[in-house]
């Protein structure tokens, strides 16, 4: 009945914009399409919209309005807090940065760059579900450590990390500390002083926000060097005229994210994990229950190719991905299931599916008859019993 | 490469409807070629007729991809009914072409079922002692 309608399930990939935020996006494109910059009416009324999503945003993790810097995605950000501050900090002695495995590409190719730039960097090992055991990151430090990086809910296997714990640590030892946070954000706790944070990454498009905007929470009077110098928008640090549409959206996009949604997701969730592990010969990746995402499912299904599920899936109208989307491109093995311990095989056999408040339950439903359905086809086709 | 690196039409055609998966009992000849630790295993398994020396049934079971099982499918139809020395000449290019092409990060699928096919022939020759030694290694089942 769903055949020709699609069940989108890949929702850490990306997020269908919700109605209410286009229609708050709207105006902003030829209405009042002002440059913030620009002293006239016009120009003022983006900059009050400007400056009232920013407020929205700052309030959502308890900072302050002016720690809120407006970049064009979360790469940008994880870009902008490790170039920015290594750069800051390039004759203090402090080079060195403490991250961990299961970190975004933008985190660990970020790290792989400026390890050519002078910087040191440490890549800390998780345990099987994915957790950063804070004694690791305490035992990690040394006096050249500038800043620790850990990413709070993981895109492929939705481990939710300890950062209040881990931000102790941190404030103790005098170093900063980053997260990054697009995947957790409206769907967990996050609070930038009760979790000892000094740096946070967020974006909107994960949050059924537009693509192309995101934020950097920078705490006060932390010094960074921006990566685009210009006419010298959100206070020197990000030079391009502000994406105004796109900013209004991703503060809509907060204020209508509920708690009420979570609970949603995490029945939705484990639903699907209770079902799809009755079926033989599968393991979850990551942990269950509140220490993780509410809207991630990951499982290995042993002896066959989550690609091919995933292939098969599509064919049914139902979108998932194997690992993480950027992936696809590279073909190489999931560097967050070696991480926690999984073999080439299990990593190849896994598949993610990420739902959001539009799920409804009888398309799970529909999902795990076809689910099941495939896998046994594909078991019956595979020549690894 | 297809356009815009996507799956073709044929390839999702008979990926999700593949006619000549499964096993054959008391094959004349089987190959097994990749490793899962890469990504991809396919098993191929033929049944020879001896006068005239044809491919009288091929069957295959494939750990994979799309791509990979698509391929497995196609170099099977592409096999059967051929002499031994006529399936010895098929080419990852001719599973390409039947697929109506392939993604260019997929192509290495197409050579694994070319692979396969050889495997299989060579392990058909080797029993009815046509050669003695098999030129193929078999250590990475």
């Amino acid at each position: 009945m769903f055949n020709k309608k699609s069940i989108y399930l890949d929702n850490a990939a990306t997020t269908s914009v919700d109605k209410e935020v286009v229609n708050a996006m709207i105006p902003y494109f030829s209405e009042k399409f002002g440059n913030a910059s620009s002293q006239h009416l016009i120009g003022q009324e983006a900059k009050r919209a400007l400056e009232e999503s920013r407020d929205i945003i700052a309030k959502s993790i308890g900072a302050k309005r002016e720690e809120i810097i407006f970049t064009g995605s979360g790469t940008e950000s994880n870009n902008f807090v490790l170039k920015g501050l290594f750069f800051a900090n390039k004759n203090n002695n402090k080079n060195h940065i403490i991250t961990t495995k299961i970190e975004h590409d933008c985190i660990l190719n970020t790290c792989k760059w400026l390890e050519t730039q002078g910087a040191k960097v440490t890549f800390l090992n998780v345990d099987s579900e994915g957790f950063v055991n804070p004694e690791d990151v305490r035992k990690a430090i040394t006096p050249e450590t500038l800043i620790v990086s850990v990413i709070h809910g993981n895109n492929e296997i939705g481990t939710i990390q300890d950062l209040k714990e881990i931000g102790k640590i941190c404030r103790e030892k005098g170093v900063y500390f980053h997260t990054d946070a697009c995947q957790s954000y409206t769907k967990t706790y996050i609070d930038v002083d009760k979790q000892n944070l000094d740096f946070v990454t967020l974006n909107a498009h994960k949050i059924h926000g537009p693509k192309g905007v995101g934020v950097l929470f920078i705490r006060k009077d932390i010094k960074l060097i921006p990566l685009l110098h210009g006419g010298g928008h959100e206070s020197g640090l990000r030079s391009s005229t502000e994406n105004i549409p796109g900013i209004v959206g991703f503060a809509k996009a907060v204020k209508i994210a509920k708690d009420s949604n979570i609970k949603y997701m995490e029945r939705l969730r484990d639903k699907l994990i209770e079902s799809i592990l009755k079926i033989q010969n599968t393991q979850l990746n990551g942990p269950k229950g509140e220490k993780r995402l509410c809207n991630n499912i990951n499982v290995c299904f042993n002896n066959i190719e989550g690609e091919a599920i995933g292939g098969f899936l599509d064919s049914y109208g139902i979108s998932s991905s194997t690992g993480s989307a950027c992936s696809s491109h590279s073909l190489q093995p999931s560097h967050v299931l070696k991480a926690i311990g999984r073999t080439h095989v299990q990593i190849n056999s896994s598949l993610r599916l990420s739902i959001s408040k539009l799920n409804t339950k009888e398309e799970i439903d529909y999902v795990l008859e076809i689910l099941n359905k495939i896998v046994d086809k594909l078991r019956k086709m595979s020549p690894i019993k | 490469m297809t356009e815009f690196n996507a799956y073709t039409k044929e390839v999702l055609k008979r990926f999700t409807n593949p006619k000549n998966f499964g096993e054959i009992k008391n094959p004349d000849g089987v190959g097994q070629v990749g490793n899962p630790v890469c990504g991809d295993v396919m098993k191929i398994y033929l049944k020879v007729d001896k006068k005239p020396e044809k491919i009288k049934n091929i069957k295959f079971q494939t750990f994979g991809c799309v791509s990979a099982i698509a391929s497995s499918d196609a170099l099977c139809e592409l096999a059967k009914g051929k002499t031994i020395e006529e399936a010895k000449k098929i080419t990852n290019q001719a599973i390409i072409d039947k697929l109506e092409g392939l993604p260019s990060i997929k192509i290495h699928c197409s050579v694994l079922g070319a692979s396969g096919l050889k495997k299989a022939i060579e392990d058909y020759e080797f029993k009815i002692g046509k050669i003695s030694k098999k030129s193929i290694k078999d250590d990475d089942k």
